[in-house]
């Protein structure tokens, strides 16, 4: 056995079933951080339902509002950019399926290697925009934490090694491909406990502010 | 009011976060599209006017109280602690550049609502001593003299006999049975008396059964705007006893935007119990009556009318085809503007920011953003359906130098109503 290899076989074992433990018990610990706070009943008399005009948000959402996006069409660009070549990335690719289906069984077709590709480089050069934006706009300097800049860097490790991998730009593979699951490992672990979490939380954030308006009959 | 305190307020600060607090605060990607949804933002381009960066004070406690990373930074002392200073700096951004517009609640891709948790960190600031003197002011007056202007019932029986005096017609008071009870601002009583003889004429042609209540006639409640549920229960209380007394049926909240968020939707929440009568919006009332066919108007304007929507009314109140639909029934060439409804832009008024001199200039500055829309329509008059929008936004043309009329929707209505000789009878 050489070192690339049980490197390779070390993050494809121990190391994996640390992340996931850590990702599955924190993400469930957090949500329910987040639940277990409640809400207060409403007395007001409801002008509108809650339950349809939350799951509404939920889609809606995606949809930037015309005006603002005018003013800021690179964080909207950048944003889509990224999400949906990640997205891609991650579940239409035939290996990543392959994990899927020897963890739990089952799967789905997945997208030719050329367009995973395409969508991989959507999300390089996407996460890279962010990142330049992050550095020059003024409003997302003065809010930007440590967080930020780390949670950007988790997100952005896992797709640059995947890519590389894929295209053995580095030498020796298992390395590279070692690399890529390491840094995948470090999203898992991190995940919990930074702004990864609006992965999840988002559906919740949105669900509230829909619901909350669609009480008083607005439509969010 | 107990002694204010940096302990009071972060415990006053802890009990506001809930499921949605903790939802936003984890949500957020500092993305700062916030930024472009607010007045302050757009008109000043200081970014520390961005929504999300005013709930700061908010955001710490949240973090070290009821995440498990914030609770072992805690412990290792490596949390940034709520300190008075910093309370002090956010006096500002929480007051003086927020309206309570709810703007940037529209906006945020992750669906932050980011009004609501303004609205709570306010309760820290007045707990922790550092609201703004003249939102205290008006408060306080709110509370010993019944009214944020210091308007006093002596002052309200003068408008109705001057009110009388003028039109003939008669201004009901403390009527018991009545069907509705109306509220006003002290702002409507004081600069805008139109608005209590344009409902007298009204409801008089419709046979609207209503009247007035001595011991509660003003629906603003600054208890809200300053960010003190024991004011603003004291305040909504006033206003319930007053209702059961004269037992009526339902109660109209004025024009006046806030009036109508703290009525209808805080108020139960603050006296802990549903309301025993149904509250409407005098643009609703008025839109019933319409579809009803109890009022008819004529002689409807040629000139270009616009419309600014207070934002408590539709934004955060569903209130947004109602007056378009009355505005069609008093001009034939109604426009709305580009960013209306539930996109409107606030007035810059909003939220206690125009009783609070120390947002003075910067509320002026923040104008500039209704100027421009209302220019963009080029219309000759424009309506609104705030008193205090109404005032804001009257200081704010001045301010441009720009002449345009600005006029109530109510007002406005019965101006152009129909009134037969002999009214019909009451037909509920
Ligand atoms: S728009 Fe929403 S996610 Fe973006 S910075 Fe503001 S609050 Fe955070
Ligand atoms: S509520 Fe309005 S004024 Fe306040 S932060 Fe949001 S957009 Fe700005």
């Amino acid at each position: 056995m050489n070192e690339p290899m049980d490197f390779l076989i070390w993050t494809r074992g121990t190391a994996f079933d640390i992340a996931v433990t850590i990702f599955v018990i924190g993400v469930i610990l957090r949500l329910f951080e987040i639940l277990a706070l409640g809400r207060k009943q409403n007395l007001a008399e409801p002008k509108g339902s809650e339950f349809g005009p939350g799951m509404k948000t939920i889609l809606t959402r995606s949809i930037p509002d015309l005006g603002t996006f005018r003013r800021q069409p690179l964080t909207v660009v950048a944003g889509y950019m990224f999400h949906i070549g990640l997205l891609v990335s991650l579940i239409m690719f035939v290996p990543h399926i392959e994990l899927f289906r020897a963890t739990f069984g089952f799967s789905w077709p997945g997208l030719p290697t050329p367009i995973v590709d395409a969508a991989a480089v959507l999300a390089i050069v996407g996460l890279l925009a962010a990142l330049w934006h992050r550095i020059m706009n003024p409003v997302m300097r003065k809010i930007t934490t440590w967080e930020d800049w780390l949670v950007w860097t988790l997100t952005f490790l896992p797709i640059l090694t995947g890519y590389l991998a894929y295209h053995r730009m580095v030498n020796p593979y298992p390395v590279i491909l070692g690399l890529h699951i390491l840094s995948v490992e470090a999203l898992m672990i991190a995940f919990p406990f930074t702004k990864l979490m609006h992965t999840f939380t988002v559906f919740l954030s949105r669900w509230y502010n829909g619901a909350m308006s669609g009480r008083r009959g607005v439509e969010s | 009011m107990s002694e204010a305190t940096l302990e009071r307020g972060i415990n006053a600060l802890k009990e506001q976060i809930d499921a949605p607090v903790a939802a936003f605060f984890s949500s957020c990607v500092s993305c700062g599209m916030c930024a472009e949804a607010c007045l302050f933002y757009t008109e000043t381009g200081d970014p520390k006017y961005t929504p999300i960066y005013k709930l700061e004070p908010l955001r710490r406690v949240w973090e070290s109280e009821y995440t498990l990373v914030g609770k072992i930074k805690k412990v290792l002392g490596l949390n940034k602690p709520v300190t008075d200073e910093l309370l002090q700096e956010w006096q500002e951004l929480l007051y003086d550049s927020c309206t309570l517009c709810a703007r940037c609640s529209m906006i945020c891709p992750v669906g932050n609502d980011i009004v609501y948790m303004v609205r709570k960190a306010r309760e820290g600031m007045v707990a922790s001593g550092n609201s703004p003197e003249g939102v205290q002011g008006a408060a306080t007056r709110a509370v010993t003299i019944g009214s944020p202007m210091g308007v006093k019932l002596s002052a309200l029986e003068a408008q109705i006999r001057h009110i009388e005096a003028d039109s003939g017609l008669k201004i009901p008071m403390d009527v018991e049975g009545a069907d509705y009870l109306a509220l006003l601002s002290s702002m409507e009583i004081m600069n805008f008396p139109e608005y209590l003889e344009g409902l007298a004429k009204i409801f008089k042609q419709a046979g609207v059964s209503w009247t007035l209540c001595s011991t509660a006639f003003e629906a603003t409640n600054s208890g809200i705007q300053i960010g003190s549920s024991d004011i603003a229960r004291t305040l909504v209380q006033r206003i319930v006893d007053g209702a059961e007394r004269l037992k009526v049926k339902n109660v109209i909240s004025p024009e006046c935007g806030h009036a109508y968020t703290a009525i209808r939707w805080e108020g139960p929440n603050l006296i802990g119990r549903r309301l025993p009568f149904r509250v409407i919006h005098i643009l609703e009332l008025l839109d019933e009556l319409r579809a009803a066919g109890r009022i008819k108007t004529k002689d409807l304007e040629t000139d270009c009318y616009t419309f600014h929507d207070p934002c408590s009314i539709a934004r955060k109140g569903g209130i947004i085809e109602e007056p378009r639909r009355l505005m069609n029934m008093v001009t034939t060439n109604f426009v709305d503007m580009k960013e209306h409804g539930k996109m409107a832009w606030c007035c810059g008024g909003g939220g206690g920011v125009s009783s609070n001199e120390d947002a003075d200039s910067l509320r002026i500055k923040a104008f500039k953003r209704k100027r421009d829309q209302i220019a963009e329509t080029g219309a000759d008059v424009l309506v609104t359906a705030c008193a205090n929008c109404r005032l804001v936004i009257e200081e704010g043309l001045e301010e441009y130098r720009i002449e345009l009329p600005v006029v109530g929707l109510s007002e406005l209505i019965a101006d152009h109503l129909v009134v037969d000789e002999e009214p019909p009878e009451t037909p509920e």
